[in-house]
């Protein structure tokens, strides 16, 4: 149920980040969402794309530190409280969230997350019918 | 010359029973002979040595015992340079039938002259190396260094012909022809630095000979630092065993120590050369066991005698009888150069330690950076490493993740250096590659 987030390990230097948008541009990879988790001196870049396998060879490729990870994506309604709602569900089922980001696609929000337990976050997926969405879902928003 | 009075299963590697397996008493005796004569000799024929000896206020009378050797002056490569070409030489040119020349990154080289009896000397030392490894006079050895003004070509190959196996110069010319010749004249032996050994892998590989068509069985590796890693993949890739030979021009050239069958430290020729481990700070001597700048006097060197030369290597000395029966001493691994070593609150800091840390962590590119700052009073050590590509997987998608991988190398920095030492990673390929191992030292504490 997961779908394929690539996490970047790039330093904080001018020309880091750069180096991975320039390469990605070079592969003709879309970059759908991304997100910046940074300390001082380095942050892990997490981002949603097309073909992600893909992007990874390339980046890999251009000696980028890159890994895939396994994160949820849940189409909600653009309206307030929706949100609250689906993290309620996963907290009631005792599954803490390791870190979750959104964005809007199409008039439609998308919540992406990565938690400790992933089958038990699937049957709360499943249990409280949350939309989830895939790879070609995503792909065919963008 | 070879003695073959003590022959059993165990002395039959070994080439010179009689110096390689004396008894302590009797080498200590033998050393302190060879000391008075050798400083008598370079008091009256070099007047570098009598000068420094005069302002030391020492005779060469005061040099009794191989114990008096402490009081004696050091040389440097320094003075080497300052004595350029021929100031050192202690023998008349009438005398001198050979000249190497070791190449200096700055300034001049350093030249050696070498009486006939010296290249006996040296051919000996180098025959009691080539037997420890196995070499017999059956065996068909190729001398695979580079020929000419460096000690290694000829060096070992006055070795090989004194030992009285078949020499083929080889040189670091023509691979492809050498491993023609290593294929079908069936070579058995070779001398080479160990990264031509692996070069010779590669050019196999290229060549599509496998090391089933190639009887090579022995390789005498040195004259550049080389790892275990390194060892068991020229073994795995040729079909050998490699075995460390280690020396240097000023001193001779290759023979001055040696691996036996055991593999475990180097034996010193010390009826010839003799080694001493000291402090490169204090300069004082240190105990059998800690390690040290590695110093060595020529014992019988007529050409040019050197009193206790500072090699800059840094290792430790290993008494006592090896199992395979030889009592000359070991010495260690070189762990380093001790002109890398920093001072970091007060702590002596080797680079190659930091380095012997990231090695064994396949977390990491075999790169690093030291960044010595002064904060406050107070001096700071970072270590910077590049993360493997293959290592960097899913887990990393959050930053304790990274910190935790940053912990654990800072907790095994700190158990080896004994300061603790802040880890920077950083992403693959963004530490330089180089060189030297000052090339990894940024010293920011100009006061
Ligand atoms: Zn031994």
């Amino acid at each position: 149920m997961t779908i394929h987030q690539l996490s970047i390990f790039i330093e904080n230097r001018s020309g880091t980040l750069i180096k991975v948008l320039d390469a990605l541009k070079e592969a003709n990879i879309q970059i759908i969402a991304s997100t910046i988790a940074d300390t001082a001196e380095y942050g892990i870049y997490r981002l949603i794309c097309s073909e992600p396998l893909r992007a990874c060879e390339e980046l890999k490729n251009a000696n980028v530190a890159v890994a895939l990870s396994g994160v949820f994506a849940i189409e909600i309604d653009d309206q307030p409280g929706r949100a609250a709602e689906a993290v309620k569900a996963f907290s009631e089922a005792g599954i803490s969230i390791t870190y979750m980001y959104s964005f809007l696609l199409r008039g439609k929000g998308i919540l992406i997350f990565r938690t400790d337990d992933n089958e038990k976050a699937a049957a709360v997926i499943r249990d409280n019918h949350l939309k989830s969405i895939d790879e070609n879902d995503l792909s065919a928003l963008a | 010359m070879r003695d073959s009075t003590n022959l059993n299963t165990k002395t039959e590697m070994i080439w010179n029973p009689n110096k390689e397996c004396m008894s302590r008493d009797e080498m200590s005796e033998l050393q302190g002979k060879r000391l008075r004569k050798i400083v008598e000799y370079v008091y009256h024929n070099v007047p570098f040595y009598r000068n420094k000896l005069q302002e030391m206020d020492i005779r060469p009378d005061d040099i009794q015992t191989i114990e008096d050797i402490r009081n004696l002056p050091f040389t440097t490569k320094k003075d080497l340079r300052d004595n350029y070409p021929f100031g050192l030489q202690a023998a008349p040119q009438s005398e001198i039938i050979r000249v190497h020349a070791s190449s200096g990154t700055t300034g001049n080289p350093t030249i050696v002259g070498y009486t006939r009896k010296d290249i006996g000397v040296w051919s000996e030392c180098m025959a009691r190396c080539l037997t420890a490894y196995g070499v017999t006079r059956e065996d068909i050895f190729s001398v695979a260094y580079g020929y000419g003004l460096f000690t290694g070509g000829l060096g070992a190959h006055y070795g090989v012909e004194h030992l009285g196996a078949s020499v083929i110069p080889a040189g670091t010319g023509n691979t492809e022809k050498h491993l023609k010749l290593i294929r079908d004249l069936g070579i058995t032996g070779i001398a080479c630095t160990p990264s031509y050994a692996l070069y010779l892998a590669e050019t196999m590989d290229k060549l599509g000979i496998r090391k089933e068509d190639i009887k090579l069985r022995i390789g005498a590796f040195g004259a550049e630092p080389w790892t275990e890693n390194m060892r068991k993949e020229i073994e795995e890739r040729l079909g050998l065993k490699g075995y460390n030979i280690y020396g240097l021009s000023e001193v001779m050239g290759p023979s001055v120590s040696y691996e036996c069958q055991m593999q475990h430290g180097s034996h010193i020729n010390e009826d010839h050369f003799f080694p001493e481990i000291i402090n490169p700070t204090t300069l004082e001597p240190l105990p059998n066991g800690q390690t040290g700048e590695l110093v060595f006097t020529t014992l019988t060197k007529e050409g040019m005698p050197v009193l206790r030369y500072r090699t800059r290597d840094l290792c430790s000395l290993l008494p006592g009888t090896c199992d395979c029966g030889r009592t000359n001493v070991r010495m260690g691994r070189i762990e380093g150069r001790s002109d890398d070593m920093l001072i970091i609150r007060g702590i002596n800091v080797f680079p190659s330690q930091v380095e012997s840390v990231v090695l064994s962590m396949p977390e990491f590119a075999p790169r690093y950076m030291l960044i010595v700052d002064r904060v406050n009073n107070l001096d700071t050590l970072q270590v910077q490493v590049e993360i493997r590509q293959e290592f960097f997987t899913g887990v990393f998608d959050t930053p304790a993740a990274v910190d935790q991988l940053e912990k654990k190398l800072a907790a095994k920095l700190k158990s080896v250096l004994s300061i603790s030492a802040k880890v920077q990673l950083k992403a693959p390929n963004t530490i330089e590659r180089s060189q030297g191992k000052s090339a990894h030292v940024i010293d920011k504490r100009k006061l």
